[in-house]
Formats: structure tokens, C-alpha cells, sequence
């Protein structure tokens, strides 16, 4: 595989994930269970969005045909969209956005730790300041996963209930494929195996503390979101957020 | 108990109180004020506070069908940053003494009043520029006043604010302006904007001097510097400018500069609408009370986990 093919679709993967969870925090927008969630979470909106413009404007500038982050984020349908089924998966509460968050989050901060070493000096200087971004989301979601699973009855009900439902999507994290494999070997993107024992490990410890058992190996396990196998919630998504610039395609907004 | 003892501090209190204000200094939370005062700044506050976050949800509602990525970044921050200025005039109003459960607790027993403007609904991508440019930019006028107000944390709330409003006023319009040069389409949801906000912003700045009651103690306290009508001219003749350079058309046929005044005239605003819409009859109202009581009751759970969380490691 050519390494600006597998570059593009590595980079295209890391913004679609991106956008799609911020996509999701933007539907909380006004509806949080408290003015300071609201607050947080809009930050959190901001800094995905802002990871999804940067990586997209580099797959744009790599594939060269003059397309712009918004052709890419407006202008596929849900089989080109290349993020991980787990983000896509709805609020349904502050327990399920939580726990996505949380799973999620400690993927992509230790993706994103990897990559400020990359060879690639755009794809590392994008990860150094998504990594300062992640680091956080990581820490306000543990904070929330521990509070709820360890809160009251009902709280702790829901955080697990949220666990075992999105538990499905954890393995997907780390799928890989020969866009991986190309990028690895010219040391610019990092090999999600030798993430998951961390992975597994930061997990552990927070569900510990939230007093939350780990699901065990076994369950369905979803596959392939990042090569446009999805759920059925993301063209509802898609339909929404590209519903403007599809309508009329030659507005410029 | 109304010796004559407590009446002369009471005297002397006052006196202290007015000299104060005369002088140009702020009212901070822990000096004497009148019962009358502090009620009134509570009632502003409060009410303040309410529309930065009753002000999310119009707004809101267009976030996730925003048209571009730059677009739906800027517009996310926007309301970031009314939430944050709420939460700001909230923390302000409690230094007057009732804290922010009680107030929010006003507002979703209906009590408590925010902003009319929000009981308008948003129904196309350029209401999110009139909203920046109009109901924003009407929020500046009344709010740079208020920034010269004489409660402290009210005051500095404002010269803060103001700084973010200037910049949500600035997307709104740079919105409309991209919207009127760009397709007949969006051209035409620009001026469908403009035709549904434009009357209902004059009414931000409440009824006319003639029919609005208390404002005299209000300006003597500086609580309130300038009148209604005084503040709704200033928007007029700041905005109308504004309107020509970009072509959007204002909907008022009565609208025309008058030399000698060096003011707009306008047509007659229909103050039956706004005193209808602030009695709860307004397109919006039930549908914005009714997201406000949600959000509340389904996160109440959250509130109290956290309440409890808090209390098992306070006793660990």
C-alpha cells in the first residue's frame, strides 16, 4: 500500500471518530444535568471538533484534489465513514456519555501519546495537542464513572448498565489493518496492540474505583466501523449534521 | 420596635448609601443596601442568568446541523460561553444572598422570567446570524450600560461579558453577510431571519419609558442609567447601517433617518405581543419550559450521585 494512501485513510479515521463523538456532545448542548456539564461538555465538543478540522484538512492536503475538511465531513455517507462504531453509539444518558467517553478517551490518549513521536511532523504536532485535550477528557470522565458507580443505587445502575451495553465496542479499538501496518513500518503511526495492555490497565483501575465489574470476554464484539461497517445509528447521525450542505451544494456557508 | 434610635441608623445607612453612589463608587455584597435594592438586583440578575441559559436552546437547536466544521466550532463556543456567562451572573446574584438552586428553582416553576427574545423559535440556518447580530447585539446596548451599573459583581459580570458578546455579534453577522452574498436561497433565509427577529429584538429593551414602572429609584440607584426607549434608539441607529451595508431589508416601512434628530424613526412596536409573550403566551415559551424542566429531572439523578459521592468520602 502506498504510504499517502494509508496516510490519508489512517488520518481520515482519527477525524471521523472525532467529529462523530463530537457530534454527540453537541446534542447535549443545553441539556446537561448541570450548568458545569453543560460547560465541559461543550469543551470537549470543541476540542474534537478541532481534532477532526486538523486531521482532515491534512487528508484533504494529502489526497491534493482540492477538497476541503468539509467536503470530507459533509459529503460521504455512512460506508465511507471510517470511525469507531463505539463513538457513534447514542447519549441515551449521562452514564452511557460517560462511559463512551471514558472508553474512547483512554484509547485515543494513548494513541495520541504514541503519535507525538511520529515521523510524520504533522500528524505529530496534531497529536501534541490533542494528547493535552485527551489527557483531560480522560480524567473529567473517570472522575464522573467513579462518582456514579460508587454515587447512589440508581447511579451505579446506570453506569453499569452503560458498561455492559457499549462493552461491545471495546474491542473494535484496536482493530488494525495494512493502512496500520504500511504506517507502522515507516514509524508514523502507532500499533494499537501495544496499547491494550494500558488500555486494559487505566480501565481496571477506574472501574475498581467505581465499583464496576469488567464484562467478561465472550459477548458479541462488534467489527470493521473504521472501514465503514456501522451501526444503525450513524446514518440518523449524518443525516442531521450534512443536512445543509446537501440540500445546497453550492451555498457556500 | 421602631424606636427612634433604629430609625436614625436607618437614616444614617441610607445616607451613607446614596453618598456612595453619587460618588460614583460600586455597592460591594457586604455594605448596607436598601431592601428595595438588593430585590430589584436580584430580580435582574436572576433574570439575566435565566436568558444566558434559556438563550442556549434556540441556538442549540441548530448546532448539530451546522453547515460547515468552522461553522458548528464557532457556534458551540458561542453557547459555551453564554452557559459560562449564566453560571458568572448566578454566582454574581448570589452574593446578594439566594443561591443558585433557589433561583433555577424560580425559573422552572415559572416564577422567575427570562429574556422574551427566547421564546422565538429558530427555523433556518440564518436565524443564527440574526440571533447573533440582533439579539446579541441588543444584549450589548442594554448590557453596556449595565456595565456602569452601580452593584460591583454586576458590573465587572458585564465589562467581562460584553467582551464575549461583541464577538458572538461579530459571528452573527458575518453569518447574515456570507448568507446575503451567497445563493437566492440563502438569501432568502437571511431576510426570512431578519422579518421574524427584527421586531421582537426592539422589544428586548422592554416596554416604552411611558408604561415602564420603577425606573425612577432605578436611576437614582444607578441601577438602571439609561431608559428603554434611550437604549432600543441606540440599537436602531447602530444597526440599521449595518443592515444596508450587507442588503438585508429591515421590516418596518416607517423607518428613515431623520437629520435634525440624527435618529431613526420607526413604525409602532406592538407591546400587546411582547406583554403576551412574557405572560407565558409566546410561541416558544411551554416548549423552552418544558427543555429546561427535562434537562433538570433527568439529571437529577446525576446531582445526587454526586451529592452522595461527595458525602462518603467527606465521612472516609
Amino acid at each position: 500500500m502506498e504510504t499517502n494512501i494509508a496516510l490519508y485513510k489512517y488520518c481520515v479515521r482519527i477525524a471521523d471518530t472525532s467529529l462523530i463523538l463530537a457530534q454527540r456532545m453537541c446534542e447535549w448542548c443545553g441539556h446537561g444535568p448541570v450548568l458545569e456539564e453543560d460547560i465541559a461538555m461543550s469543551n470537549m465538543g470543541l476540542d474534537l471538533i478541532g481534532q477532526a478540522r486538523g486531521f482532515y484538512s491534512y487528508a484533504a492536503k494529502l489526497e491534493g484534489k482540492g477538497r476541503t475538511e468539509d467536503d470530507i465531513a459533509y459529503f460521504r455517507n455512512e460506508r465511507e465513514f471510517l470511525n469507531r462504531c463505539l463513538v457513534e453509539q447514542p447519549n441515551t444518558d449521562f452514564a452511557y456519555t460517560m462511559m463512551r467517553s471514558f472508553l474512547h478517551g483512554c484509547l485515543s490518549y494513548l494513541q495520541f501519546r504514541t503519535l507525538v513521536k511520529s515521523k510524520d511532523d504533522t500528524i505529530a504536532g496534531l497529536s501534541e495537542k490533542a494528547l493535552k485535550e485527551m489527557t483531560y477528557h480522560v480524567r473529567h470522565a473517570s472522575e464522573w464513572i467513579i462518582r456514579l458507580g460508587d454515587g447512589t443505587d440508581v447511579s451505579h445502575q446506570k453506569i453499569k448498565s452503560a458498561l455492559e451495553n457499549l462493552w461491545q465496542f471495546t474491542d473494535e479499538l484496536f482493530e488494525m489493518d495494512e493502512v496500520d501496518q504500511t504506517l507502522i513500518k515507516s514509524g508514523i503511526a502507532c500499533d494499537l496492540s501495544l496499547l491494550r495492555a494500558e488500555w486494559d490497565q487505566m480501565v481496571n483501575e477506574v472501574l475498581a474505583k467505581a465499583k464496576l465489574v469488567r464484562p467478561t470476554a465472550g459477548g458479541y464484539q462488534s467489527k470493521g466501523g473504521f472501514n465503514g461497517a456501522h451501526t444503525e445509528h450513524l446514518g440518523h447521525l449524518l443525516s442531521e449534521m450534512q443536512y445543509l450542505p446537501r440540500a445546497y451544494p453550492d451555498a457556500i456557508w | 420596635m421602631n424606636t427612634p434610635q433604629i430609625q436614625e441608623d436607618e437614616q444614617t445607612h441610607i445616607d451613607a448609601f446614596n453618598a456612595r453612589i453619587s460618588s460614583g463608587k460600586t455597592i460591594e455584597p457586604k455594605d448596607w443596601m436598601p431592601q428595595k435594592y438588593r430585590k430589584q438586583l436580584l430580580r435582574m440578575m436572576s433574570q439575566h442568568a435565566h436568558s444566558e441559559v434559556v438563550g442556549m436552546l434556540p441556538e442549540g437547536n441548530w448546532l448539530t446541523r451546522a453547515p460547515s466544521l468552522m461553522r458548528k466550532a464557532v457556534l458551540l463556543a458561542k453557547i459555551q460561553d453564554e452557559a459560562g456567562h449564566g453560571l458568572y451572573i448566578y454566582s454574581g446574584a448570589e452574593t446578594l444572598g439566594t443561591d443558585r438552586a433557589e433561583m433555577i428553582d424560580q425559573l422552572l416553576t415559572g416564577k422567575a422570567k427570562y429574556a422574551s427574545i427566547f421564546n422565538y423559535p429558530t427555523l433556518n440556518w440564518a436565524d443564527m446570524g440574526a440571533v447573533g447580530w440582533l439579539v446579541d447585539g441588543a444584549a450589548i446596548v442594554n448590557q453596556t450600560a449595565l456595565a456602569k451599573c452601580s452593584y460591583g459583581p454586576y458590573s465587572r459580570a458585564m465589562i467581562r461579558i460584553c467582551k464575549e458578546e461583541n464577538f458572538h455579534s461579530k459571528q452573527g453577522y458575518q453569518i447574515m453577510a456570507h448568507m446575503m452574498r451567497g445563493t437566492k436561497e440563502q438569501r432568502e433565509m437571511a431576510q426570512d431571519a431578519v422579518n421574524r427577529f427584527w421586531w421582537p429584538v426592539l422589544m428586548m429593551f422592554g416596554p416604552s419609558d411611558a408604561d415602564s414602572p420603577n425606573s425612577d429609584d432605578l436611576m437614582k440607584w444607578k441601577v438602571k442609567l439609561y431608559s428603554n426607549d434611550d437604549l432600543r434608539q441606540r440599537f436602531i441607529d447602530r444597526t440599521v447601517p449595518q443592515a444596508e451595508a450587507i442588503g438585508v431589508k429591515i421590516p418596518d416601512d416607517k423607518l428613515k433617518w431623520n437629520p435634525t434628530t440624527r435618529h431613526y424613526e420607526f413604525g409602532e412596536i406592538n407591546f400587546d405581543e411582547l406583554k403576551s409573550v412574557i405572560t407565558g403566551n409566546g410561541p416558544c415559551n411551554k416548549l423552552r419550559m418544558k427543555q429546561r424542566n427535562d434537562a433538570h429531572k433527568n439529571g437529577a439523578w446525576v446531582r445526587e450521585a454526586a451529592v452522595a459521592y461527595a458525602e462518603k468520602k467527606s465521612k472516609a
